[in-house]
């Protein structure tokens, strides 16, 4: 039966678990500020985190940005074929995927795939005690855990991005060529002719606060875990929904800061 | 009874914590003697480990302050307390082992991060730690390879790889089979004997208490009601603690929470 709760002490919970969350995260960024520079010690740490995420999450971004790439051309042709020449295809597609499309889709592909796989790894590990083990035998499980899963999110998203914006303008190369009827000479030209490093810099700027968020939300929500196996399910949810919110909102922050007059 | 004449290691005074509406501890007061094997008996959820996990500061009380050596340890700041915690070992209920890594690297953590010593070297203290608990020869085993029993004692190995002066033990022997569970005991036993390790134990296996306790103590509504040997216990008069070691569900403990 659906039972009508309170919506006053709804409201009012949410708010302070929001508050709560804010405090508690702002904690742990703090925490991960200061264990930075010990955490270079062990890097292996972060080299095995980073292979995971490359190996984990490039086949998957590899057929999404494909087909970004060609959403992105035909729906450019689309808007273009009453008054905009194709001429300047290649430089909507390129602008549009190397500013907006390359960063934000990997990002949600990626908190798709790694933000949950951290929240459930870390909230295991919670929900075992393994946490707690790790604080008896004197190891800050941020320096330990956290740290190593947050360089390695700021580092890797920027190279995924990389990787997927390289796809998706071919994606759209192909589409334009195969379907559309723009030559490649036209789309690259067109890509060419307004490209400027700086869209690049921004884009890649914006994978890298993204890969922030994702690894620290998946780490937040896994070290909240609470209640066995149920408890990692919620968390992981949680953590790939937050992240994801956190993404598109960070994005429009970003992009008023980057892009804005 | 010497043991009053000897110095106090840790003192646990007015000790409060309460998790929303749920008042679990509600003014401790315990003292824990250099050497000895201390096992805290109580129902299960009524707070034994809330009351280990302050003992090495995994939670902070409401109220209340816990001394060792004579040092307020619940006014200690995190490194304070990372120091602090390479005095002790911590046994878990489910032995918390890292399923990420393997027997000798669980075992080794502790001295592979606070120490200077080679890759070799540790790797011959973890063998030796392993052999006392009976588990050599699974250094290359991951934790979901071992039985309960083997995690167990893979633990108590982890727990006593940097030699430390005290020991906690969360519910060591829930979960086992008797023998088993007579192996963990026996453990316990001749860590005491061997390395005068001041063990704590929270439990509610009576038998095992009996067996390893130097002292036994009653949680019972968030305070302890009763302490004494093992032989006091026995022949206490006092209902609640009477109610307990019998196992009877008629008494003044109330059994319908």
């Amino acid at each position: 039966m659906f039972k009508m709760k309170n919506p006053f002490r709804v409201v009012g919970r949410k708010t302070t678990l929001f508050f709560e969350d804010i405090g508690g995260f702002s904690f742990l960024i703090k925490n991960i500020l200061l264990s930075l520079p010990g955490s270079f010690k062990r890097f292996h740490l972060i080299v095995e985190q980073m292979l995971y995420m490359g190996v984990n999450s490039l086949p998957l971004i590899l057929v999404t940005s494909i087909f970004t790439g060609g959403v992105a051309s035909v729906q450019a042709a689309y808007m273009f074929s009453d008054y905009v020449p194709m001429r300047y295809l290649g430089t909507a597609v390129g602008k549009s995927v190397i500013m907006e499309l390359g960063p934000v889709l990997t990002a949600l592909v990626v908190a798709g795939r790694v933000g949950a796989s951290i929240a459930a790894e870390l909230g295991t590990m919670k929900v075992t005690e393994q946490i707690d083990a790790l604080e008896t035998l004197a190891l800050d499980p941020v320096k330990y855990l956290v740290t190593p899963r947050f360089v390695s999110g700021i580092i890797m998203l920027p190279v995924l991005t990389v990787f997927s914006d390289f796809i998706a303008i071919l994606g759209g190369l192909l589409v334009s060529v195969v379907f559309l009827n723009v030559s490649s000479y036209t789309f690259l030209n067109g890509l060419k002719l307004f490209f400027h490093m700086r869209d690049l810099w921004a884009g890649l700027l914006k994978a890298l606060v993204f890969g922030g968020i994702i690894t620290l939300v998946g780490c937040y929500q896994g070290f909240k875990t609470e209640g066995g196996a149920e408890g990692v399910g919620r968390s992981t949810t949680r953590a790939v929904v937050l992240a994801s919110v956190m993404i598109l909102i960070t994005d429009y922050i970003l992009a008023s800061f980057l892009f804005g007059t | 009874m010497t043991y009053n004449l000897q110095p106090k290691m840790i003192e646990i005074k007015e000790l409060y914590k309460s998790f929303g509406n749920n008042q679990v501890l509600n003014g401790v007061n315990l003292n824990i003697n250099k050497g000895e094997t201390i096992v805290i008996l109580g129902r299960s959820g009524c707070g034994k480990s809330v009351l280990l996990k302050h003992i090495i500061g995994l939670m902070r009380p409401d109220k209340g302050k816990i001394f060792i050596d004579g040092e307020e340890i619940t006014a200690y700041n995190d490194e304070k307390l990372y120091h602090l915690r390479k005095r002790f070992g911590m046994l878990f209920q489910g032995s918390a082992l890292f399923d990420s890594m393997t027997v000798e690297e669980n075992v080794g953590l502790g001295l592979t991060e606070h120490t200077r010593l080679g890759k070799e070297r540790i790797g011959e203290v973890v063998k030796e730690k392993l052999r006392l608990v009976g588990m050599a020869g699974v250094e290359d085993l991951k934790p979901a390879e071992l039985s309960g029993g083997m995690k167990k004692r893979v633990g108590l190995a982890r727990a006593i790889a940097m030699d430390p002066e005290f020991v906690l033990y969360d519910e060591p022997t829930t979960g086992l089979d008797p023998i088993m569970a007579d192996v963990i005991n026996e453990l316990i036993i001749s860590l005491r004997n061997t390395l005068s390790i001041t063990s704590i134990a929270v439990t509610h296996d009576i038998v095992s208490a009996y067996k390893i306790a130097d002292r036994i103590a009653m949680l019972y509504e968030g305070k302890i009601v009763f302490t004494g040997t093992p032989e006091e216990t026995k022949n206490t008069t006092d209902p609640v603690v009477r109610q307990f070691i019998e196992g009877s569900s008629e008494g003044p403990i109330p059994t319908l929470t």
